[in-house]
C-alpha cells in the first residue's frame, strides 16, 4: 500500500552518512493532495431570515432576563430560608440559595453563547503565523547585547570573581532550608514507646472503663486504650495513634503460639495492636469464623490465631502482640509494653534502641 | 483637551472612558494587537478553559471559606447546632467546618462549590492533557508548554490533597495517616521528615495550619504563576487546529478575540460557574459531619480517597505481600517504595514524552496542525497504554467496593488487578494501534474508491455493483492532511561510526512507523477515479438502456 513512499524513505542507503533533515522522518509526498483552501461560509438562518434573527434576539434577551430574576431569587432566598437548630433549613438554605445563584450565572452564561453563536459573524478567518524563532538580524542583535555585557562585566574572563560567586550562589540558600529545622523535634525513641506500662489495665475506647476477663465471650472484640488515657491530656491523640489495641477472645485450641510468646494470652483473649504495619490505619475489622483481621485502607489481612502474620494485603509483618495478665479482681493487665515498635516500618525499627 | 472633550461628547460614555483610559495606559495599542486575533474553535479546545474557570472558582469559593475557617488542631468541646456531635471532643478545625456548614447562610453551599469544582478542576485538566497528547499538540514549538501544563496538573493534586486535609475529620485524618506511613517508609530520613512534617509525633498540632499555609498560599501561588506561564505560551505560540481545508502550519485559521470569542469563551465561564452552581446545591460531596472528628482509633469501611489520589491509593494497595526486605539492622520498606517509585516513574514518563518522540521523529519544524489520533497510531496505542496503566492503578483503589459490591472475593479481585496492570496496558496498545491503522486504511479507501453510496446497480452483462461517491476536496483534503514519516536506519555518523544513539532511534522510529499507512496522492486518486469514471458511464449507460 505504501510501498511507492517506503522505496523514498530507503533511497538514502544505510551506507550514506547521517543527515539531518528538518522535517526529519517525515517523507514529503511530491503529488500529494492540493488544499483547496477553507471551505466557503455556510450561510445560518439568522443571517438570512429576519424573522430568525428577531428570535434568536428575543431569545438572549430572555436568558438575561432570567439570569436577573434567578440573581434577585438567590437575594431573596438568603433572608428567605435562614439556618436554626433544625437540620432541613441547611438543606433549604443550600439548595433555594445555589438554584437562585445557578440561574443568574446560567442565563449569562448560555444567553452570551447564544448571542455570539447565532448573531454575532461566524465567518471563519485565517491569519499568519510568524516563526517564534527570532529572524537572524534580531538574534544577531541578542547575541551582540550579551558579547558586550560579558565584555563590560568581564564575566567570562574573570575566572574567580565567576567561580566565588556560584560559591556564593551555592551557599547562600542553605540557612534558609536549616532554619526549617525546628519544624519538629528528634524523633528519638517515640516511636519505640507506647503509653502501656507494666500493670496498666486495659480500657474500653473510648470510655476509659477496664475490662474484666469475665467479660470478654468467645468471639467478641474489644477496642481497648490503656487506662488513664483521657481526651483532656495535651499529647491524647498522639499517644492513641500508638496504644490503640485490639482484643479478641477465641477458643485456646486454636491458638498457635510460639514458646516465646505463650504466656501472652490468658485463656484464648489475645491483645493485638490495632495500627496496620503497612501505613499504620486503625485494622478495625474483625472476621469471627476465619479469625482474620482486615484494614479497611489497602485490605492488608492478619491471622489473629496464628501471631497475627500477614496473609495477603500490601504490609509484611504481624501486628504486634501486647502481653496482658489477670489480676487479683479479674482485670485485664498488660505484663508490658509492646516488645516492638507498631505500626508502619521505618529504617531503623529493628536497630537496639 | 479640546478633542477629548469633543470626542466625549459625540460618543458619549464609552468612548470617554475609552479615551481616559488610553491617555493613562495607552490601551489602544494593546486591543489593536490582540483584539481581533484569530482563535480556532473546537469543542476539544474547551476542556483547559474549563480547568482554568474551575480554578477561578476555587479562588472566589475558597477566599469565602478562609473568612471562616479556623486551622487550628487545639482541642475544644463541640457545643454547635449538629446535636449528634454535641458535647463531643475535637479540634478546632474540625468544628469550624462544622460552624461553617451549619451556621453560615451559605456555608454548606460554597463548601460544595469549592470542592466540587476542585474535583472537576484535577478532571478538565486531565482530560485536556489528554487531549493535547492524543492531538500531538505538544509537538514543536510546544514542549515546554506541555512540561509547564503537567506541572499545573501536579500541582492541581497538591492543591486538592492540602486541602483535603484541612477540616481535620476523620476520613482526612486517615489520608494523612496513610501519608505519615509511606512517608516513615523512606529510608534513612523517613522519620525526620515524619516528625519534621507533623511537628512531632502523628498527628501533632501542627499539621493543619501547616497544610493551611500551602493550601491557601503557596500551591495557589504556583499555580497562578504557571498558569500566567501556561497563557502567555497559549498567546505567543497562537492556538493549534485541528486539519482540514485551508489550515496550515503557517496560518491560524478561527473567529476574532472581539467579539466572537470574547462572548463565547466569557459565556462559557459563567456556564461553567453555574453547573458547579448546580451540582452544589444538588449533591452532597465530603459530608464531614457523618464522619466526626479525627480519632486515630477508628476508621470506616469502604473510604475512598478524593478520585485524583485514587491511582496513587490503588498503586500502595496493588504491592505483593512480604515485599520488606532487611538491610542489616534496617528495614527497607520495598512496599512502600515500590509504588512511590513506580508512579513518580509514571509521571516522568508523562513528562518527558515530547521529547522522546521528537528525538524518534528527528521532525525540527513547527508544528500547527493537529494530528487526528488515528494518524499517529503508536503515539495514540502509547497513550491508549498510559491511561489504561493509570485506570487500572485507579480502580485498584476501590478492590474493596468492587469485591463488596459485586459480591466477589476480595482476594481475586486484587489479584486480577495486580494482572490487569501488566496486561492490560499491553492489550490496550496493540487494539489501540489496530484500530488506529485500520481507520487510516478506511480514510485512504475512502480517498480512493469515494463512498459507499448503498445505491446497487446491475449491469447489462449481470454483474452487481455498487456506486461509490467521491469524496469532495475539502473532506478529501482532511482524509490525507497528514505527516508520513517512515522508519529509517543506523547510519554512520561523519566520522563513519555507527552509533548506539543511532542505532536505538532506528529502533525506535520501526517501533513507531513500520506499519504506516501513507496518505493517498494525488497520482493514485486520479488513477482511481479514471476507473470510476469508467464504472459510472457503463451505469450511466445501463441506465439509458432501461429506459428505453
Amino acid at each position: 500500500m505504501s510501498e511507492q513512499s517506503k522505496e523514498v524513505a530507503t533511497t538514502n542507503h544505510s551506507s550514506e552518512a547521517e543527515h539531518v533533515y528538518d522535517g526529519g522522518l517525515n517523507v514529503v509526498h511530491q503529488d500529494a493532495v492540493k488544499d483547496p483552501g477553507i471551505e466557503p461560509h455556510r450561510v445560518r438562518m439568522t443571517d438570512k431570515s429576519p424573522k430568525h434573527e428577531k428570535n434568536a434576539v428575543r431569545q438572549v434577551v430572555a436568558l438575561f432576563t432570567l439570569s436577573m430574576l434567578g440573581s434577585a431569587f438567590a437575594l431573596y432566598a438568603y433572608f428567605a430560608f435562614p439556618i436554626n437548630e433544625d437540620l432541613t433549613t441547611v438543606r433549604n438554605n443550600t439548595l433555594f440559595l445555589g438554584v437562585g445563584i445557578t440561574l443568574g450565572l446560567l442565563g449569562i452564561g448560555i444567553g452570551a453563547v447564544h448571542w455570539a453563536k447565532t448573531l454575532m459573524p461566524d465567518n471563519e478567518v485565517a491569519e499568519d503565523r510568524h516563526a517564534i524563532r527570532s529572524p537572524e538580524d534580531k538574534r544577531a542583535a541578542a547575541i551582540e547585547v550579551i558579547n558586550l555585557a560579558n565584555q563590560e562585566s568581564g564575566f567570562s574572563r574573570r575566572k574567580l570573581i565567576r567561580r566565588t560567586l556560584y560559591g556564593a550562589l551555592a551557599l547562600f540558600p542553605l540557612p534558609g532550608i536549616i532554619i526549617f529545622g525546628d519544624l519538629g523535634p528528634n524523633p528519638g525513641d517515640k516511636l519505640r514507646h507506647t503509653a502501656w506500662k507494666q500493670g496498666t489495665r486495659l480500657a474500653r475506647d473510648p470510655y476509659g472503663t477496664p475490662i474484666k476477663a469475665s467479660e470478654i465471650t468467645e468471639g467478641s472484640v474489644f477496642h481497648v486504650i490503656p487506662e488513664g488515657l483521657n481526651p483532656e491530656q495535651e499529647d491524647y491523640l498522639e499517644q492513641k495513634s500508638k496504644a490503640a489495641v485490639l482484643l479478641v477472645r477465641v477458643d485456646p485450641k486454636n491458638l498457635i503460639e510460639s514458646d516465646e510468646k505463650k504466656d501472652w494470652s490468658y485463656q484464648g483473649i489475645v491483645a493485638y495492636s490495632k495500627i496496620c504495619t503497612h501505613v499504620g490505619c486503625p485494622v478495625a475489622l474483625y472476621e469471627q469464623t476465619t479469625h482474620h483481621l482486615l484494614c479497611p485502607c489497602h485490605q492488608s489481612t492478619f491471622d489473629l490465631v496464628d501471631g497475627c502474620k500477614v496473609i495477603f494485603g500490601p504490609a509484611s509483618r504481624p501486628l504486634p502482640q501486647l502481653p496482658i495478665y489477670v489480676d487479683e479482681e479479674g482485670y485485664l493487665r498488660a505484663q508490658s509494653d509492646f516488645h516492638e515498635p507498631v505500626g508502619p516500618s521505618f529504617w531503623d525499627r529493628s536497630a537496639k534502641a | 483637551m479640546s478633542n477629548t472633550a469633543t470626542a466625549k461628547k459625540k460618543n458619549g460614555f464609552l468612548a470617554g472612558t475609552a479615551n481616559y483610559v488610553d491617555e493613562r495606559v495607552g490601551v489602544a495599542g494593546v486591543l489593536k494587537e490582540f483584539g481581533r486575533k484569530i482563535f480556532p474553535d473546537h469543542w476539544s479546545f474547551m476542556l483547559g478553559e474549563v480547568a482554568l474557570y474551575s480554578f477561578l472558582v476555587l479562588l472566589l469559593s475558597g477566599t469565602f471559606l478562609t473568612f471562616f475557617f479556623q486551622p487550628s488542631m487545639t482541642d475544644v468541646v463541640y457545643n454547635g447546632v449538629y446535636a449528634p456531635l454535641k458535647g463531643a471532643h475535637m479540634s478546632i478545625a474540625y468544628a469550624s467546618s462544622l460552624d461553617i456548614t451549619f451556621e453560615v447562610r451559605g456555608g454548606l453551599l460554597m463548601r460544595q462549590v469549592h470542592h466540587w469544582s476542585a474535583l472537576l478542576f484535577v478532571a478538565a485538566a486531565g482530560l485536556h492533557m489528554l487531549r493535547v497528547f492524543f492531538t500531538g499538540a505538544f509537538r514543536k514549538p510546544r514542549e515546554l508548554n506541555w512540561v509547564v501544563g503537567f506541572v499545573l496538573f501536579v500541582l492541581g493534586m497538591a492543591a486538592g490533597f492540602t486541602g483535603y486535609s484541612l477540616p481535620d475529620d476523620l476520613l482526612s485524618g486517615n489520608g494523612l495517616r496513610i501519608i505519615d506511613g509511606m512517608i516513615k517508609g523512606v529510608p534513612f530520613i523517613g522519620t525526620w521528615i515524619s516528625t519534621l512534617l507533623f511537628g512531632g509525633e502523628f498527628p501533632g498540632h501542627s499539621i493543619v495550619g501547616r497544610l493551611y499555609s500551602l493550601h491557601i498560599m503557596l500551591v495557589p501561588a504556583l499555580i497562578l504563576v504557571f498558569l500566567a506561564i501556561h497563557l502567555v505560551m497559549l498567546v505567543l505560540h497562537k492556538h493549534t487546529h485541528y486539519s482540514g481545508a485551508g489550515r496550515k502550519d503557517t496560518n491560524v485559521v478561527g473567529y476574532p478575540l472581539m467579539p466572537v470569542y470574547v462572548a463565547k469563551a466569557g459565556g462559557f465561564f459563567f456556564i461553567v460557574f453555574g453547573v458547579i452552581m448546580l451540582i452544589a446545591s444538588f449533591f452532597t460531596i465530603n459530608p464531614i459531619w457523618n464522619y466526626g472528628g479525627y480519632d486515630p482509633s477508628p476508621v470506616s469501611a469502604g473510604t475512598q480517597p478524593d478520585w485524583y489520589i485514587g491511582w496513587l491509593d490503588g498503586a500502595l494497595r496493588l504491592a505483593p505481600t512480604h515485599l520488606e526486605f532487611m538491610i542489616g539492622d534496617n528495614t527497607l520498606s520495598m512496599n512502600i517504595l515500590l509504588p512511590l517509585v513506580i508512579s513518580l516513574v509514571f509521571l516522568a514518563l508523562v513528562a518527558l514524552y515530547p521529547f522522546f518522540e521528537n528525538w524518534v521523529t528527528g521532525d525540527k519544524r513547527e508544528h500547527h496542525v493537529l494530528d487526528r489520533p488515528r494518524n499517529a497510531p503508536v503515539r495514540t496505542a502509547i497513550g491508549a497504554a498510559g491511561v489504561t496503566f493509570y485506570a487500572v492503578l485507579w480502580a485498584g483503589a476501590s478492590t474493596d467496593l468492587i469485591a463488596t459490591n459485586f459480591k466477589m472475593s476480595l482476594n481475586q479481585v486484587l489479584v486480577t488487578m495486580q494482572i490487569s496492570l501488566i496486561i492490560l496496558p499491553i492489550v490496550a496498545f496493540m487494539v489501540t494501534k489496530r484500530i488506529c491503522l485500520s481507520l487510516q486504511r478506511k480514510d485512504r479507501e475512502i480517498a480512493l474508491h469515494g463512498r459507499e453510496s448503498g445505491r446497487i446497480v446491475r449491469l447489462p452483462h449481470g454483474e452487481y455493483i455498487e456506486v461509490h461517491e467521491a469524496a469532495n476536496e475539502y473532506d478529501l483534503f482532511k482524509l490525507v492532511d497528514y505527516k508520513d514519516y517512515q522508519p529509517t536506519l543506523a547510519r554512520p555518523n561523519a566520522e563513519g561510526k555507527i552509533t548506539i544513539s543511532a542505532r536505538l532511534r532506528a529502533t525506535a522510529s520501526r517501533f513507531y512507523f513500520k506499519d504506516s499507512v501513507s496518505p493517498a496522492t494525488m497520482t493514485e486518486i486520479e488513477a482511481n477515479a479514471h476507473h470510476a469514471h469508467e464504472i459510472e458511464e457503463q451505469v450511466q449507460k445501463a441506465i439509458e438502456n432501461q429506459k428505453l
